[in-house]
């Protein structure tokens, strides 16, 4: 009946338009690819030129600087040296639990902030003051407040990602849809399973935003607790490659921290859309 | 699906009078409900923005009844929707449904936006479902009901479709069939079709009517459409603005199931001038602003905020 008069919207464009403009996105994806590639070249191109030649250009000296064939060698002894799995094991254990932690801790209290206004008032006041606080400025009393450095250096890093994540709870908790909830209300939801049924699937978007954020500045919070009390870590062995004057090996730990932070900020992602199919859809409607 | 047999008109217009059609009905958790308003005014706002959105407003809605609110826009006809689902409380008056004051919203009182208010991140069936959920029904079975009752509405082939993939009918189908699963004693739809184009609309009506006459719920349907309110209502409540009162009560007496002939019967438009010179004569120089079923929006920014 009325199915066939107002068709859904989610029909296909029509197939005689599909062809061309199909084949324009693919050259507008080449044209990008090929942009960022020679980009990534030039760079690439740019510092073996200033490490090789020795630039100095006054305040700024390129003569201790590794060229980057020095760094893919000392990258390839890396990755055949057991100390690697090492390395990566601790740093990644520190992350996982203190990401993991924040994120808890983060979202809960998120969402209780932005929804309740007792929570509001009793505890935004402190977090306030303590939000401009750099997760570095925590390493001194950090030490001296827990028991082992392991501990110390998760909590940096608990740190680092619970305000991001605060954040973002907060203001997707405050953003939910009054209709939403006088709706679910009227189909009989408790104010108790209202935060599961409603609020945070409706907040779940700006979440998983303030866990990718996290999930980066976890990374430098870590580098910097174990650049000052660690054995292990890729931090660790930033920091230590410079004490024994090994630049190359600097400039691979730097590396690996960046590709390690954006794997895992692209993993959250990724995981968000897999958990929000329903936010897809959404997006290409708006 | 068989239509119930149309009321007699002159039991409508009296307070109490009459026996339910829906009595007889086998499912008597889907028989209507009796509504009564007495003396019922709702003031909206803070401080000296506030002001009465409706005053001294007394009716009553005999259960299974189908009636219309109509009036311009802004005339208070959402907030008493709004005030009957429980989202909006009344500040003088009493207000009851089957002689218990409304306290709160509850599923037997099902309440149908405007504009769709589906979760959109439960696909239609498990929209359709979330009553059940709310209630313990076993998946299963939630399913099975939500699809039966999809299949009612014309959309089983949707079911694993998510809101934003569907037409603005299709979404406030579903909205409806959410709402029924419930089996509401009583139905508020507030301008439902408000936003669909003429002929959705149309076909929108006809389904409601349909799924209305199986049922019987009490439907009380807000609309600024003095057409949609003469086709669907046994009887029609107009409401004049600021502050929003009981212009008139005009009882339908077109027989049921109703045709395209009744929009072209003399009676038909004899109502249709009334209705037209009442909201005429109601309506200001300038139209007011809509106002919501859940009153207005919160109007203290918070105190404390994160600087970002």
């Amino acid at each position: 009946m009325s199915a066939v008069l107002d068709a859904p919207r989610a029909v296909a464009p029509p197939r005689a338009a599909a062809g061309p403009r199909r084949r324009a996105a693919w050259a507008g994806r080449a044209r990008a690819a090929a942009l960022a590639t020679l980009s990534l070249v030039a760079c690439l191109a740019l510092w073996h030129l200033a490490a090789t030649r020795h630039w100095d250009l006054g305040v700024l000296s390129f003569r201790l600087v590794p060229p980057p064939l020095e760094v893919l060698q000392a990258a390839w002894d890396l990755l055949h040296s057991p100390r690697l799995a090492q390395h990566l094991g601790y740093s990644l254990w520190r992350v996982a639990s203190g990401f993991v932690a924040a994120a808890i801790l983060g979202i809960v209290l998120g969402l209780l902030i932005g929804r309740l206004r007792w929570a509001r008032a009793g505890l935004l006041p402190p977090l306030e003051v303590l939000r401009p606080i750099p997760a570095v400025a925590w390493i001194p009393l950090s030490i001296l407040m827990f028991p082992s450095s392991e501990l110390s250096m998760i909590f940096i890093t608990f740190v680092g990602a619970l305000f991001p994540v605060l954040l973002n709870t907060v203001h997707g908790a405050e953003a939910v849809d009054r209709r939403l909830v006088a709706a679910a209300r009227s189909l009989g939801t408790r104010p108790d399973r209202l935060f599961l049924q409603v609020v945070l699937p409706s907040a779940a978007p700006a979440i998983v935003t303030g866990l990718s954020i996290g999930m980066g500045t976890c990374w430098f919070c870590l580098v910097s607790a174990e650049m000052i009390s660690g054995q292990y870590g890729i931090g660790y062995y930033t920091w230590a490659s410079y004490t024994v004057q090994d630049y190359a090996s600097i400039v691979v730990g730097m590396l690996l921290i960046g590709v390690l932070g954006m794997g895992s900020s692209v993993l959250i992602r990724a995981g968000g859309r897999a958990l929000m199919p329903w936010q897809r859809i959404v997006e290409e409607r708006a | 699906m068989t239509a119930a047999p149309p009321l007699a008109s002159a039991d409508r217009c009296l307070p109490n009078g009459g026996l339910p059609a829906a009595a007889s009905l086998p499912s008597p958790s889907a028989v209507g409900g009796h509504i009564a308003a007495r003396g019922l005014c709702i003031e909206l706002g803070r401080g000296a923005d506030r002001f009465e959105a409706l005053h001294d407003v007394s009716f009553e809605v005999e259960p299974g009844e189908f009636v219309c609110l109509l009036g311009p826009s802004g005339c208070g006809k959402s907030t008493l929707l709004g005030a009957l689902a429980g989202h909006v409380d009344p500040s003088r008056g009493a207000l009851s449904v089957d002689g218990a004051p409304v306290a709160g919203s509850g599923p037997e009182r099902g309440l149908v936006f405007q504009h769709h208010t589906l979760f959109p991140w439960l696909r239609v069936v498990d929209n359709v479902a979330y009553g059940l959920r709310m209630r313990g029904v076993a998946r299963a079975e939630r399913r099975e009901r939500a699809s039966r009752l999809l299949e009612q509405v014309g959309l089983r082939e949707f079911a694993r479709h998510y809101p934003a993939q569907l037409s603005g009918g299709m979404q406030q189908r579903v909205e409806i069939a959410r709402v029924l699963i419930n089996e509401p004693r009583v139905l508020l739809m507030d301008e439902p079709f408000g936003a669909l184009d003429a002929l959705t609309r149309l076909h929108m009506q006809e389904l409601l009517v349909r799924l209305w006459s199986a049922r019987r719920p009490t439907v009380v349907f807000v609309t600024h459409d003095i057409d949609e309110a003469l086709f669907l209502a046994d009887r029609i409540l107009v409401l004049g603005p600021r502050p929003g009162r009981l212009v008139d009560v005009l009882p339908v007496p077109a027989p049921r199931p109703r045709t395209a002939d009744w929009l072209t019967d003399p009676r038909f438009g004899r109502l249709k001038r009334h209705c037209l010179a009442l909201l005429r004569h109601e309506e200001r120089q300038e139209p007011l602003e809509r106002l919501s079923p859940i009153g207005l929006p919160e109007v203290s920014p918070p105190s404390w905020r994160f600087a970002s």
